[in-house]
């Protein structure tokens, strides 16, 4: 079991067209042999947890690069948890100020990865902290 | 033949002695590296000669300033006769705080203005639209109606200093606000200045800021550059931009080559959907580049993209009008190569950047403030950033002579490479059927995301330096000021929002949106109903609802 494949969804809340991150961290992850599923621009929380939950995801990785991240990242965990499913680790990326990263964490990302951070270092994170759901 | 057989001749035999000589010393100390490259992975030789621009006819690929193919400038007096605008993009929370900071980068020298929107404008949605959640005010200024727009250009004259606007799907409306403006000051439209960006083939490609499909996008856009040719003749309807497909992550080539492209699609849509001649709207196209890091790339992509177009509106198009083979262009420095540690690092990276802009022949440009990677730039940021063009122009003396790197085998040669592998590109394009066949593919999406992946590995195992993320790296973080867009902004422009929404004539808006939708479904020029929408107080995401309405809607295909 424990060679069950990681399903990461890579996403970009809010309408900042910035993917460039996000495309690149969609394709290391590939490459590190992980299932993945990137929705593209401009998705709403909503939109991001009904693809978590219809692709069955492991981990969700936020991508936002506008100033909004306070806002969209906390309504992602929420959303999760009224859907019954806050075991999905979320995890965030992009223009993040430090004076943000405890907010954030406080309400349930789990990690942040600011501008600079060697792909994979992402990648042994999620490899340590993110186990296939069906195996809880 | 730039060079004379003899001289050709005795160089080739120099060279073969001196290559005799480098190879034993490279074979016992080597060199720093096996291959040496550009920022884009273009190889670089150890040397120039005379041998490398052999081919190189003077008059057909350099020539003067002024005259065709416009290698070495469009203006015979380059900048001696002026020098390029100063103009600075900036944008921040409401219509009054841009207003402010527009103001007082008028008082420090600055030349243009230029207009960035926050989110939710630049995508079509008011603020107090579900879309818009946190995002108003964050990356730019929010503009619902024509009441902020008054704000925004407050005690600006708008006969004198030009206003550019980066704003793509919603150009229309911004323009017709603008054009509204102008009307209220008592300007005619014939005598207001400035440039939209829109230019959606790069959203689709880069930047990804869409809202309709592809061919209304075009239609709209269609419709600004013939409203434009009849009555805002100083207006730029299009900038045709390969900054954003740069930041995205394509190497200079992909940047010259799809950035030109786009251009020509615009050129065949307008001939086509709107029956005008090239000279009839060409003079008034204008392009925008970005200036990264990598010093003689740059500028020998901004000779290159003066010569491609210049033969590619005279011989493609048969334009006739000189002005019609004229690139113009805006330049930026590199976003993406900025960097969030030791931000003041950026000070300098920006400087040289801007150098080689100068060097390339720009019109106009913007220098990043050493904290954008951060956030909106902070007053001393960006008077920092400003005074850094200022200094390139008025101390050093490289504005002193025209195009003063003309000549150099390498900056020739480079130059000459660059234009072929751009036609490359170009030619493969219209194999494929033209720019909007290839994006429906996802070509130029695709070429840029592998180039981008690339880069990205280059960096992760230390072969391409980025100082202070890969090497000479700090344990402490260094930090710089931010400046923060507090919540509130949402919250005084939400309630500025509703009062005009209370206030306004509801029957009339309701008549002007008619005429818009009208228009649309004739497929007649949207820019007159459209200013009259917004006069009326319609709000951009009520005209833009219109749009998506009888148009559709994009979604992002999500490559990667």
């Amino acid at each position: 079991m424990a060679d069950k494949t990681l399903r990461i969804l890579v996403a970009k809340p809010g309408l900042d067209g910035h993917d460039r991150g996000a495309r690149i961290l969609a394709r290391a992850f590939r490459d590190a042999g992980f299932e993945v599923v990137y929705t593209g621009c401009h998705q709403t929380p909503e939109q991001i947890v009904n693809a978590a939950l219809q692709e069955d995801v492991d981990c969700v990785g936020l991508s936002c690069l506008s100033g909004a991240h306070k806002v969209l990242f906390p309504r992602v965990v929420e959303l999760l948890k009224e859907q019954g499913a806050d075991d999905i680790v979320v995890v965030g990326g992009g223009i993040i100020p430090k004076q943000d990263m405890s907010y954030l964490r406080e309400r349930g990302i789990q990690e942040i990865f600011t501008p600079g951070t060697p792909l994979e270092e992402i990648i042994s994170w999620v490899r340590t902290h993110v186990t296939p759901r069906d195996e809880l | 033949m730039y060079f004379a057989k003899e001289v050709l001749e005795k160089c080739s035999d120099l060279r073969t002695q001196w290559e005799d000589e480098v190879r034993r010393l490279v074979n016992k100390k080597g060199e720093r590296k096996e291959v040496f490259t550009t920022v884009s992975n273009h190889e670089i030789k150890r040397l120039y000669t005379p041998e490398d621009i052999a081919d190189l006819d003077f008059e057909r690929d350099i020539g003067f300033p002024a005259q065709f193919p416009f290698t070495r400038g469009n203006q015979a007096t380059g900048y001696r006769g002026r020098l390029w605008t100063y103009r600075m993009f900036s944008g921040m929370g409401t219509a009054k705080d841009t207003n402010e900071r527009w103001h007082m980068l008028l008082r420090e020298g600055q030349t243009g203005l230029s207009t960035a929107f926050d989110f939710p404008t630049l995508m079509g949605y008011d603020t107090d639209s579900p879309k818009a959640l946190g995002e108003c005010g964050k990356c730019g200024v929010a503009i619902d109606t024509l009441e902020d727009f008054q704000v925004l250009v407050d005690k600006i004259p708008l006969d004198e200093v030009t206003t550019s606007m980066t704003i793509n799907p919603p150009a229309t409306v911004m323009w017709a606000m603008y054009c509204a403006c102008a009307e209220q000051q008592g300007v005619p439209l014939d005598k207001i200045g400035g440039t939209i960006q829109n230019d959606m083939l790069k959203e689709f490609i880069a930047q990804k800021t869409f809202m309709l499909p592809p061919e209304p996008s075009i239609k709209l856009i269609s419709d600004t550059v013939e409203f434009g040719a009849k009555y805002v003749p100083r207006w730029n309807t299009i900038s045709i931009s390969g900054y954003h497909i740069r930041e995205a992550g394509s190497t200079a080539i992909q940047e010259l080559a799809f950035t030109l492209r786009d251009g020509m699609a615009y050129v065949e849509d307008v001939m086509e959907r709107k029956g005008l001649h090239p000279d009839e709207f060409a003079p008034r196209l204008s392009f925008f580049f970005n200036s990264h890091i990598d010093f003689f790339e740059e500028l020998c992509k901004m000779r290159a993209a003066r010569r491609i177009w210049a033969k590619v509106m005279r011989e493609r198009y048969k334009a006739k009008n000189e002005r019609s083979w004229w690139m113009r262009f805006h330049t930026q420095t590199a976003g993406c190569s900025l960097t969030a540690q030791q931000p003041y690092n950026n000070v300098v990276r920006t400087a040289l950047e801007a150098l080689s802009a100068v060097m390339g022949g720009t019109q106009s440009l913007h220098t990043n403030s050493l904290d954008e990677v951060w956030c909106l730039p902070t007053d001393h940021a960006v008077q920092i950033a400003l005074r850094t063009q200022q200094i390139i122009a008025e101390e050093t003396g490289v504005a002193n002579t025209i195009d003063p790197l003309a000549g150099s085998y390498f900056v020739e040669k480079l130059t000459n490479e660059m234009e072929e592998q751009a036609w490359e590109y170009i030619e493969k394009i219209d194999s494929m059927g033209g720019m909007l066949a290839a994006i429906e593919q996802g070509y130029p999406q695709m070429e840029i995301a592998d180039a981008a992946y690339k880069f990205q590995q280059q960096l992760e195992s230390g072969e391409r330096v980025m100082v202070g993320v890969n090497k000479y790296v700090t344990e402490e973080m260094e930090e710089c000021p931010v400046l923060d867009i507090d919540e509130e902004v949402e919250q005084d422009q939400l309630r500025r929002l509703n009062e005009i929404k209370r206030k306004r004539d509801s029957k009339a808006v309701k008549r002007a949106l008619d005429n818009v939708r009208a228009a649309c479904k004739k497929g007649d020029n949207v820019m007159p109903p459209c200013i009259e929408a917004v006069k009326a107080l319609a709000t951009e995401q009520e005209i833009c609802d219109v749009y998506r309405e009888v148009y559709g809607q994009y979604q992002d295909p999500g490559l990667f």
